[in-house]
């Protein structure tokens, strides 16, 4: 009686889970309808010659059923990784759906896709690790399992595949240790683990973490600064009493920041049982480093360290070693064994990233002697940080930087192809340029306020701050409040429907030769910014009182944007419009007081010339033309056919009056 | 403004101001020669007590009339140098003048002073009318049909007539009275511009009050009709009535009875045959005659009317340079 109620009971609750969670076992609802996994071997396991096409590759698709039985995925049929199998089809010709680990391994895929490995992978980075990368495929095997390729001993190994000297990951990507799988298996970690077969000594994954790899700048990483005490002190739990002698105990829980991190000391990937007595302080360094005239045996560059310009640097506290990196404190000299040049992005890891798809660092890649590196602009040991008034990095400071190399003539002017010219003349003497230069208002916009400092694109790349698509935004970081109107105007590309390409604030602000807009210049030149595109109009619009005065060269007069708006600009049907039929007349008593709707009903663009349009404007003309024509031909006839006559008169007179002087 | 000639009275001139320089002495010399070549008018006129008496002319232009002459230019000058500043204001020139007259604000302002001044002639003209009607005609029927009438009358269409066969060779030149047609036709020019001008232009100076009453688009047709007119009025004033009154060749470089109010003797009798005939057949001649003025009056009178004509042939250029050359 219990018993068929309990089985009641288990029938009800499957059946619910089934209808009402059929998400989260995807693999397991579809299974009940799936062919067994003998189905597929029928197929897949019986010919070794089956294929398949992908990516221009032909990928073998034999699976040999005892891999599979040995696995740990042994009791798992084949639809339950390889989901989206349509029973009705067989055999299936249309390529499975990828198989999605997560699906079951949910928190690790979460994991994953967070690291560093699971964001190139999103990136579409061909060199990014997925699952199978390390697990394999349908050979997966527990990691207790000491064939598994992710099995304690050979996890240095699976790692090294990519991270070892040499291979595609260390030579193309970022990655700032040298020589990791060699240096590991000599530091007392690799002894342990890989001569010693102590499958507790630690492996990669250790320190790293399995699935949440994070670049050492993540304050979320097991390897951040802040992280690695605690990382180390996992295994190497009470290593304080190790270091009483220098640090006081509690200090490394409490006040780690403050405390020089393990790999300071430590350097990872070497760690070797020694006592580092002298440790690598920048004393060490200065020993050499400290007389003027010391040499680069190879180039002989001078490498003198001047250690007064280093105390007011915002590097002060950051040890050599640290931007030198790859020095080795046991040598005599430990920096003969540096073979990397100091790498910024160590530390500034993400400005590193801006700075390599930057059009600076693409040419740095392609080592070009043009391109500027991070010393270019912020110099090397006397850095100082971009609030610093001193740093060639403060605003102000910014355009003659710039101008370093952009100035008419520089390197990067002259490989400059496009229309800006005279940038730097052009910017000083632009509404920026004199409020920064002029007004020393450090908020001012600047090169890199629109530029970027490390994502500089040329604008015909759509990254750029500063493409056509992203002008308004890049404006909008300051002007925030007109960017919020050109949004809604009918020149922003979200409102205004057109093939022709509608207008960004450059094209009537120009890019560096910005001025006031109360300016006169500015605010009369409407033939080249609205006319520009909207060329009738304009010409209609002259041909009016208002279009006459402006044409006169006086601002005191209706401009376009007066009447329709300067970034707010609607069309009139619009009833936001301020020339809608709600706003028309608001809009003409802005200047004339007292101004009806009739009054509204001037044509501000009436042109005489338009009969269809404007036929009454159009007849009171050529009435008026005719009148003039009728009367001057009148006039003129009557005067050219008086004109010898008078002639006559007048030599007769003269003639006259000579006999009476000659009588006389 | 040009001192006015007439504010001396013939018997305030001194013996001092007499003497006639080499320069007034050649424009002086016919009228003085008609005189002593025994015109029907004698020496009793003259003063006998004046050493080198100045010689006798016809008076044509009451004062009143050379006054509002003299303002008229003055006005009309303005009103066509500031309002075609707007009408041509792409040409260069059209900027230049603006700022001259110290921007369109500031011309606009001088604009509506010279129409307030040319009304103003206009009203003293019609209030002269007024008066001379009751003074000297009695009746709008004797001053409007009178035989000195502004109107067009049978006489002008025979003398039109008769004048393009002067100028065919066919007749000779017709006797001419004391206006003719074409003097007709420029006093209603006048008449009709100050209508159509000035009635528009009363619209475009008060916008507002205007469309209280009447649609919006009027403005426009206003501002055509006033643009248009005016460059009518400007160019007819500025070279048919510059040729026929000072430019044709007998009167050529200028006629100053306009601005004297008098003219030689011999000028006028060549000039107006009819009316001199008819003033010699009704003895009325001598009462007209007055002294020439003295030659620093004429100098003063040639500069501002030379000033005028210069003007006016400028703004003509002008116009002819916006209209042909300029036009966009």
């Amino acid at each position: 009686m219990l018993g068929k109620r309990l089985r009641i009971l288990g029938f009800l609750a499957a059946t619910l889970i089934l209808t009402l969670a059929p998400g989260t076992v995807p693999g397991r609802a579809r299974a009940a309808e799936g062919p067994a996994s003998e189905d597929c071997l029928a197929c897949h396991g019986d010919d070794e010659t089956i294929s398949m096409e992908r990516g221009g590759k032909s990928v073998s698709l034999y699976v040999h059923a005892n891999v599979l039985k040995g696995s740990a995925h042994a009791g798992l049929a084949c639809v339950q990784c390889h989901a989206g199998f349509d029973p009705d089809e067989v055999p299936h010709k249309e390529p499975m759906t990828k198989v999605d680990c997560g699906s079951c391994h949910e928190a690790i895929k979460a994991q994953h896709s967070r690291s560093l490995h699971g964001k190139a992978l999103e990136r579409g980075d061909p060199l990014a690790p997925g699952c199978k990368t390390c697990h394999g495929t349908h050979d997966v095997l527990p990691v207790k399992d000491p064939r598994s390729p992710v099995s304690a001993l050979k996890v240095p190994f699976l790692c090294g595949r990519c991270h070892q000297e040499g291979a595609p990951v260390q030579r193309q990507r970022v990655i700032h240790q040298d020589h990791i799988l060699e240096n590991f298996s000599e530091s007392i970690h690799g002894e342990g683990l890989l001569r010693k077969g102590l499958v507790v000594a630690p492996n990669c994954a250790s320190c790293h973490t399995p699935h949440s790899i994070l670049p050492h700048t993540d304050p979320a990483s097991s390897i951040a600064r802040q992280n690695i005490a605690a990382t180390c002190t996992k295994c190497h739990a009470a290593i304080e009493e190790v270091h009483r002698k220098v640090i006081r105990g509690e200090l490394w829980e409490k006040k780690a920041n403050v405390l020089p991190a393990c790999v300071d000391c430590h350097q990872p990937h070497k760690v070797r049982k020694v006592f580092y007595d002298q440790g690598m302080a920048d004393k060490d360094c200065m020993r050499c480093h400290a007389d003027p005239g010391i040499k680069a045996g190879s180039d002989g560059r001078p490498l003198f360290v001047d250690t007064s310009k280093m105390t007011g640097s915002r590097h002060a506290k950051i040890a050599c070693s640290q931007c030198h990196s790859g020095v080795n404190a046991s040598r005599l000299r430990p920096c003969e064994t540096i073979t990397q040049e100091v790498d910024c992005s160590s530390c500034h890891a993400a400005t590193g990233q801006e700075y390599q798809a930057s059009v600076h660092g693409r040419l740095a890649a392609k080592k070009n002697p043009d391109a500027p590196t991070c010393k270019e602009c912020h110099g090397t040991h006397g850095i100082l940080g971009k609030v610093d008034p001193a740093s060639s990095t403060f605003p102000t400071a910014v355009p003659t930087l710039c101008a370093r190399c952009h100035r008419e003539g520089e390197k990067a002017a002259r490989r400059y192809k496009g229309t800006q010219h005279d940038i730097i003349e052009h910017y000083t003497e632009s509404i920026h340029g004199k409020g920064l230069m002029k007004s020393g208002l450090t908020v001012t916009a600047m090169c890199t306020s629109c530029h970027t400092a490390h994502s500089v694109l040329p604008k015909t790349d759509p990254a750029s701050t500063v493409n056509r698509a992203n002008i308004p935004a890049t404006c909008g970081r300051c002007h925030h409040g007109i960017e919020d109107q050109f949004r809604k105007s009918i020149h922003a590309t979200q409102v205004g429907k057109t093939k022709k390409e509608l207008p960004i604030c450059s094209d009537c602000h120009t890019a560096h030769t910005i001025t006031r807009t109360d300016d006169a210049g500015f605010m009369l030149d409407l033939r080249t910014k609205c006319g520009r595109c909207h060329e009738e109009i304009a010409k209609t619009y002259f041909d009016t009182y208002h279009g006459k005065v402006s044409q006169l060269g006086y601002t005191k007069t209706a401009k376009c944007y007066d009447c329709h708006g300067a970034h707010d600009v609607l069309p009139p049907s619009d009833p936001k419009s301020h020339l809608s039929h709600a706003n028309v007349v608001q809009t003409c008593q802005k200047c004339h007081v007292g101004a009806t709707r009739k009054f509204a009903g001037y044509l501000t663009h009436a042109t005489h010339h338009d009969r269809k349009k404007y036929p009454v404007l159009f007849w009171t003309f050529w009435g008026m033309v005719s009148l003039l024509i009728g009367t001057f031909t009148i006039g003129g006839i009557h005067t050219l056919l008086w004109l010898p006559r008078a002639l006559e008169l007048r030599r007769a007179r003269d003639k006259e009056e000579g006999q009476e002087t000659h009588d006389a | 403004m040009t001192p006015e000639p007439s504010a001396r009275p013939p018997e305030d001139r001194g013996p001092e101001s007499g003497a006639p320089e080499p320069s007034a002495a050649a424009s002086a010399a016919p009228a003085a020669s008609t005189v002593q070549a025994g015109a029907p008018v004698g020496q009793a006129v003259g003063e006998p007590a004046r050493a080198l008496p100045l010689p006798l002319q016809y008076r044509r232009f009451t004062r009143l009339n050379r006054v509002q002459h003299v303002v008229m230019i003055v006005s009309f000058m303005t009103l066509a140098l500031t309002g075609l500043t707007l009408k041509f204001s792409y040409t260069g020139w059209a900027r230049v003048l603006s700022r001259m007259f110290g921007g369109f604000e500031s011309a606009g302002y001088v604009h509506r002073v010279g129409a307030i001044l040319l009304i103003i002639t206009f009203a003293t003209h019609i209030t002269d009318l007024v008066l001379r009607k009751s003074r000297d005609y009695g009746s709008w029927a004797k001053l409007i049909f009178g035989p000195d009438t502004m109107m067009f009358t049978r006489r002008d269409l025979s003398e039109f007539v008769g004048s393009i066969l002067w100028f065919l060779g066919k007749a000779p030149r017709p006797r001419y009275g004391r206006w003719t047609y074409w003097e007709k036709f420029d006093y209603f020019a006048v008449f009709w511009g100050m209508m159509v001008i000035g009635s528009t232009g009363l619209v475009l100076w008060f916008p507002v009050l205007f469309t209280t009453v009447f649609p919006g688009w009027m403005i426009n047709i206003a501002t055509i009709i006033h643009s248009d007119e005016a460059l009518l009025a400007v160019g007819f004033i500025f070279t048919v009535h510059f040729f026929n009154t000072h430019l044709r060749p007998e009167k050529f470089p200028m006629d100053l009875v306009i601005f004297t109010g008098q003219m030689p003797i011999r000028e006028f009798r060549e000039d107006k045959p009819g009316e001199f005939e008819d003033l010699v057949r009704t003895g009325r001649l001598e009462s007209r005659l007055v002294e020439a003025y003295p030659p620093i009056v004429i100098r003063t009178i040639r500069a501002f009317a030379w000033t005028a004509l210069t003007v006016g042939t400028l703004i003509v250029l002008w116009i002819i340079y916006a209209m042909v050359f300029a036009y966009r």
